[in-house]
């Protein structure tokens, strides 16, 4: 086997074993300022980060009615990683007028 | 105007609910008292509430009320502070906190889920109340851009407020 030859193959393996790792998980960030989430909607996949980025003086929420309830300290950064598909619609629990939105894609 | 002033506060304190005075067009040290004192009555509101109730859901609407509205009190301080602006005490604001003084030593009497449910309609009709009054009075009678965003913001913080306590209000009922 040439030199050359035996280098692509080592390659070819390499970039096989790489093919079946899952696409890197992304983190995508929201900013909370003057109650407003923005952006409202997103997408995502399962596995992404979502950084909330809270510029206000109150404290704010992440919820989804009988599902995940992230809470977000007044001028402080928090992360939540999607661990399930489906659109789902968020609200802030102190202030239900703030909705936000994300589509999360299957990995 | 002062005359016209009194008489709006006669009218709406003898139909019992919080509100407003129409017709006077505030300055803005005035409106910066007015927006504070709206803070603190419903900080003192939550206050009571936070003592008298047993209701989970009441206690921690009302605690919820105290940290939001002691925030943004602490911020509306630092604007006026940064504006050279010192809140003017006036006929507006005496009223509200006489009114709101009323309302608690009516709510004092009560108890149980009796409380609770005078509680929860009393701040679904207080933030209405405001929200009316920063919308229609407030905002419009302001002149500087900063005082006006704060109110803007204000709006916003009451709108949400209001919508936790119609929550709160429908799961007592």
């Amino acid at each position: 086997m040439l030199p050359g030859l035996k280098f692509v193959a080592v390659l070819g393996v390499v970039v096989g074993a790489m093919g079946s790792i899952p696409a890197q998980a992304e983190t995508i960030r929201v900013n909370i300022d003057k109650l407003v989430f923005a952006p409202a909607n997103i997408s995502a996949k399962v596995g992404d980060t979502i950084q909330w980025v809270n510029e206000d003086v109150l404290a704010h929420t992440a919820t989804v009615k009988g599902d995940w309830d992230v809470m977000i300290p007044p001028k402080k950064i928090v992360s939540f990683v999607l661990k399930k598909a489906g659109d789902v619609e968020y609200y802030c629990r102190f202030h239900p007028n703030m909705k936000g939105r994300i589509a999360v894609a299957p990995k | 105007m002062f005359a016209r002033l009194s008489t709006a506060v006669a009218v709406i304190c003898l139909l019992g609910t919080p509100s407003f005075a129409q017709g006077a067009k505030p300055t803005d040290p005035q409106i910066a008292h007015i927006a504070y004192t709206a803070g603190v009555i419903d900080v003192t509101a939550a206050k009571q509430a936070i003592k008298k109730s047993k209701n989970k859901a009441v206690v921690s609407f009302a605690k919820d009320m105290v940290r939001d509205h002691e925030a943004v009190n602490k911020q509306a301080l630092a604007l006026v502070k940064k504006l050279k602006v010192t809140p003017e005490d006036n006929d507006t604001s005496r009223t509200l906190t006489k009114q709101a003084a009323a309302k608690q030593a009516e709510l004092a009497k009560l108890k149980g889920a009796a409380y609770d449910k005078a509680y929860a309609a009393n701040e679904v009709a207080y933030h209405k109340a405001v929200i009316g009054a920063l919308e229609t009075q407030l905002i419009p009678a302001s002149s500087n851009a900063e005082l006006k965003g704060l109110l803007e913001t204000g709006v916003k913080i009451f709108q949400g407020h209001l919508e936790h306590a119609e929550h709160v209000a429908a799961e007592l009922k």
